[in-house]
């Protein structure tokens, strides 16, 4: 229960900030930050609880974004009437790559490499499809209004990734304490034990890559909203799922918190770094890449072991 | 084959791509003469930062090695990127615009050059694989880690070997594939799906495996190119992939993991 | 310098969070510099062309200080606040809003059409002028933003030009090319130009023998080049990045196949000094329909000399057509007597500014886009590139069809 006060407490805290400050640096900041941590929590679903740990969430994240864009782009479609579609396209291409990878036995890192390759398939194929726009992308039109989930000024936009965060915070909750939870985790630790108590293991690994596609599908909504504008890379390159499995790694996986302490960090880390030597390109990645490869050295259980550790 | 996916392939790749080219265009070194010089170089180069890196960060967990090694890639792009800037460079030698016609195809001599190379290499990994002491012990390690350990093999040190030798390879690749391309930071990223592609379908573990597995990926390449267009063609490799993945895990010829 | 860039850095990064409203924008006193935003991506896979662009701007703003300033603010000087949009659109959109925090009275930037895109719309929340350096995707002038503007032709009005060009060059040497073959990238810029020329040839008599798309980064061209040889087109039009087009244009000669023209739309490599100067056996008589000054103007060449002075530099589009964007908006600065950002838009609205090396005759926006804007045709001849149409620009004639 004290986790739910935690989550509530956070959801106002977030909610109150753009009454403090009308910076918009730092309201994009709190966006984005929250934005990377709703891809980390949709990774931390299927990879920190139910141990399947997956290269290519690009996959699910273009599927949605492609969704959005496409209802509205094409069939004039409501955005808002588009985020359902979308979570439910989200969750079919889960269900797909769910039972062909799971149906035949794919683990550990062959599981992530084929999670991988769906991505680049999706990738190639949005690429040369005219109905997804091909390389040229889709636009939606700037049309701001809160009907039409554009907003004309940064706090209804964190407004709604804050409610998808809040909603990844009770879904994580709800695996901590539930069955299901159990069961998913029962997975995790040792599926062939868990199989020999009777978990359908197949079931629950589905519903969980499901679920995990519809989250991270809600994420690529989100991106069109925000930026009008998604292209084949943009949607199933690597660097988004590259962004979804930092943040769980770095902040603890298979915990509630763990993606958005990762997400934190990294971006704390990104701005931090961002404004070193402007003048000679590179020097702040540099400082990034090293940073990252320190704290994965000495932080082995993520953040949230750290301050699980530092507890006496 | 020890199950290391190292996403920092494609930028050693460039690093050594790199190296190469100053070695041509400083000190006049063919890039064919400068293997001698760049294999040891990179095994070097992959021993040390396999132990004094990758083992401290990966504390038993797969996972952090894939954290690491894509942190050292963002490292390595952007170390060359502050050092080289980010043109593009090439290199022109005698042999780079002679072909060989071999039947009615015309092929670029420098291509040729790396099928052979490639070819040569494969069949020294096996018969270090399979004649040596260090091909036992890796072999040993990707087998039962807890085990080997007991026997007495310096697992550290025959990972640390097994990384230096993938670079090694990387060493090598470069000095075939610098004539026939060209080197920036990001040329790296070009090749990383691939190799992973290649070393699946090859079966992980298996050397003449990804040798045939490369041929494949090749053909694939070029027949689903002219099938469905050069652009939808690449689909080819990763269906390819998801299917070997799904449907013969060991790949062509590697063991059931 | 760079310790101010820091030092201002920190002060911005902390004091965000106290800033309530935005900083007061007025005309500032007599000769406070004026904030300008230099935005690109210098890090990432578009480095390369980044730097260049950046490198065109700040030799604008030296420039300009050099000669005075904004003598109608007192002569106060430009200043440039630079920042990287990591070849990402996402992060060009979230420097736009450190740039709003640090008072910028405009945006120059960002090369790319798929980050231009976010920057420009990030820009029109805070109503900041935004100059689109390069970006030659259409849709960025179509949105109806007040604040976008953009100097350079968009690829419609190239790919347009290009087709009237092929067609003039064509009938000017007794039409000895029927047919094309279209090798393109398959993003946004290959992808459109590469429709748009599909549709406007076949009317105008050129049988379109395949239309080929490749990925960036292609790894090998061997395949495409075959089938090159195999269709046998007279003219092979190329829309790729740099790269790529070396790449194509090596393995066709690898391969011994010479078409009648090499005819590229924007094409990567083409107009460009880089690659002449490292392949000049195969950019010989490559023909371009691309950005490019206006050769008759000696201010282009007094530029170009600089730029080839500068160790691993070329004289590329991004560097003039960022050079310009710089001076475009010092120019309505001046006008304007003002660093306020609505005075500078309104100012841009109606410039009609000539103190360019551009072909575009004074500029004209209409909906942001510079209606004079137009490409020009080079072809490389004896390495060097030379301009070839329309004729009043003509430093050359051109040669066609190509005798290897």
């Amino acid at each position: 229960m004290r986790q739910l006060a935690a989550i509530a407490a956070f959801a106002v805290a977030v909610a109150l900030l753009p009454a403090v400050t009308s910076s918009g640096v730092v309201l994009n900041m709190a966006i984005m930050t929250l934005y990377a941590a709703l891809l980390g929590q949709a990774w931390n679903l299927l990879a920190g609880f139910g141990g399947q740990f997956s290269f290519g969430h690009a996959v699910f994240f273009g599927t949605g974004a492609y969704a959005a864009a496409v209802l509205q782009a094409r069939f004039g479609w409501n955005a808002w009437a588009a985020l359902p579609a979308a979570l439910a396209l989200g969750a079919a291409v889960g269900g797909f790559i769910g039972t062909l990878s799971f149906r035949y036995g794919l683990r550990g890192s062959y599981f992530a490499l084929v999670t991988l390759a769906f991505a680049e398939v999706f990738r190639i194929l949005a690429n040369n499809v005219q109905f997804t726009g091909a390389g040229v992308g889709l636009m939606i039109r700037l049309e701001p209004g809160a009907a039409r989930f554009q907003f004309a000024d940064k706090a209804g936009y964190l407004y709604v990734i804050l409610a998808f965060v809040v909603l990844g915070l009770l879904i994580s909750w709800w695996l901590k304490h539930s069955r299901y939870g159990a069961w998913l985790q029962a997975v995790r630790d040792s599926e062939d034990s868990a199989a020999a108590l009777g978990v359908n293991v197949f079931a629950v690994k589905l519903q969980a890559i499901m679920l995990s596609g519809a989250l991270t599908a809600a994420a690529g909504v989100f991106y069109v909203q925000y930026f009008q504008y998604i292209d084949p890379s943009l949607a199933y390159g690597p660097a988004v799922s590259v962004e979804a499995l930092l943040g769980p790694i770095i902040g603890g996986l298979g915990t509630v918190w763990g993606p958005i302490l990762g997400a934190t960090v990294l971006h704390l880390l990104g701005e931090a770094t961002r404004g070193l030597v402007p003048s000679l390109p590179g020097i702040n990645l540099i400082a990034y890449g090293v940073l990252l490869v320190l704290m994965i050295m000495y932080l082995p259980r993520g953040i949230i072991g750290l301050v699980k550790c530092s507890r006496p | 084959m020890l199950h290391i996916i190292n996403f920092a392939h494609g930028a050693a790749l460039m690093m050594a791509l790199y190296g190469v080219f100053f070695l041509h265009q400083k000190a006049g070194i063919d890039p064919y003469l400068s293997l001698p010089l760049m294999v040891p170089a990179m095994f070097a180069a992959g021993y040390v930062l396999y132990r004094f890196v990758v083992a401290k960060a990966s504390h038993g967990k797969d996972e952090n090695i894939l954290l690491v090694t894509l942190g050292i890639a963002i490292v390595l792009e952007n170390v060359a990127l502050t050092l080289w800037k980010s043109d593009t460079r090439t290199i022109e030698t005698g042999y780079t615009f002679t072909t060989v016609a071999i039947g009615s195809a015309m092929i670029a001599l420098p291509k040729l050059v790396a099928f052979a190379g490639a070819a040569l290499v494969a069949g020294l990994l096996l018969a270090m694989i399979h004649g040596t002491d260090l091909g036992r012990a890796i072999r040993a390690c990707a087998r039962e880690r807890q085990g080997a350990r007991l026997v007495g093999i310096d697992v550290e040190h025959v990972f640390a070997m097994s990384f230096g030798i993938g670079l090694a390879c990387l060493g090598a690749a470069a000095c075939f594939l610098l004539p026939a391309y060209y080197v920036n930071p990001q040329v790296g990223n070009g090749f990383v799906l691939i190799a992973f592609t290649i070393v699946v379908l090859g079966g992980m573990g298996s050397f003449s495996g990804a040798l045939l597995g490369g041929l494949l990926i090749g053909v694939v390449e070029s027949i689903g190119g002219l099938i469905l267009g050069e652009s939808l063609g690449q689909m080819g490799i990763f269906l390819i992939f998801i299917a070997v993945l799904l449907f013969r895990p060991q790949g062509l010829f590697g063991a059931r993991a | 310098m760079k310790n101010e860039q820091q030092r201002r850095q920190f002060l911005v990064n902390t004091a965000a969070l106290a800033a309530s409203a935005a900083l007061p924008l007025g005309a500032r006193g007599q000769g406070a510099p004026v904030k300008v935003g230099i935005l690109h991506p210098v890090t990432g896979f578009l480095a390369y062309s980044g730097g260049l662009s950046r490198l065109g701007a700040r030799m604008a703003v030296e420039d300009i200080n050099a000669a005075g300033g904004i003598k109608g603010l007192g002569g106060a000087k430009l200043e440039a606040v630079l920042a990287d949009a990591q070849s990402k659109p996402e992060v060009g959109a979230a420097e736009v809003e450190k740039l709003n925090e640090q008072g910028v009275s405009a945006i120059v930037g960002a090369y790319a059409s798929a980050i231009c895109l976010a920057t420009t719309q990030a820009a029109a929340k805070h109503g900041i002028p935004h100059l689109v350096d390069v970006g030659v995707a259409d849709q960025i002038v179509q949105r109806g933003l007040k604040n976008t503007f953009r100097f350079a032709p968009g690829y419609k009005t190239c790919t347009d030009a290009a087709v009237e060009s092929l067609q003039a060059l064509n009938n000017g040497a007794g039409k000895p090319a029927r047919s094309v073959m279209i090798i393109h990238e398959e993003s946004l810029f290959g992808t459109g130009t590469a429709n748009l020329l599909a549709k406007q040839l076949p009317p105008l008599g050129f049988e379109v023998k395949d239309v080929i798309k490749h990925a960036n980064p292609t790894r090998d061209f061997n395949n495409i080049v075959l089938r090159v040889k195999a269709a046998n087109p007279d003219v092979v039009i190329p829309a790729n990045y740099y790269n790529e087009y070396a790449l194509f244009v090596r393995t066709m000669k690898q391969q011994n196949v010479t078409p009648k023209a090499v005819y590229s739309v924007l094409g990567g490599a083409a107009s460009s000094y880089k690659f002449v100067k490292e392949f000049s056996d195969a950019a010989n008589g490559v023909l371009d329909v691309n950005h490019w000054f206006n050769p008759k103007d000696k201010r282009a060449w007094a530029l170009k000399k600089r730029v080839d002075a500068m160790d691993g530099q070329f004289f590329t589009y991004e560097v003039y057509l960022n050079y310009a964007a710089v001076h475009l908006l010092a120019d309505a600065i001046e006008r304007a007597r003002s660093t306020k950002r609505e005075d500078i838009i309104a100012a841009l609205e109606n410039s009609t500014w000539k103190g360019h090396f551009m072909p575009y005759g004074p500029t004209r926006f209409v909906n942001g886009q510079n209606e004079g804007a137009r490409p020009l045709m080079m072809q490389v001849l004896k390495n060097d590139i030379r301009v070839v149409q329309p004729d009043s620009y003509a430093e050359a004639k051109p040669v066609f069809p190509w005798k290897v």
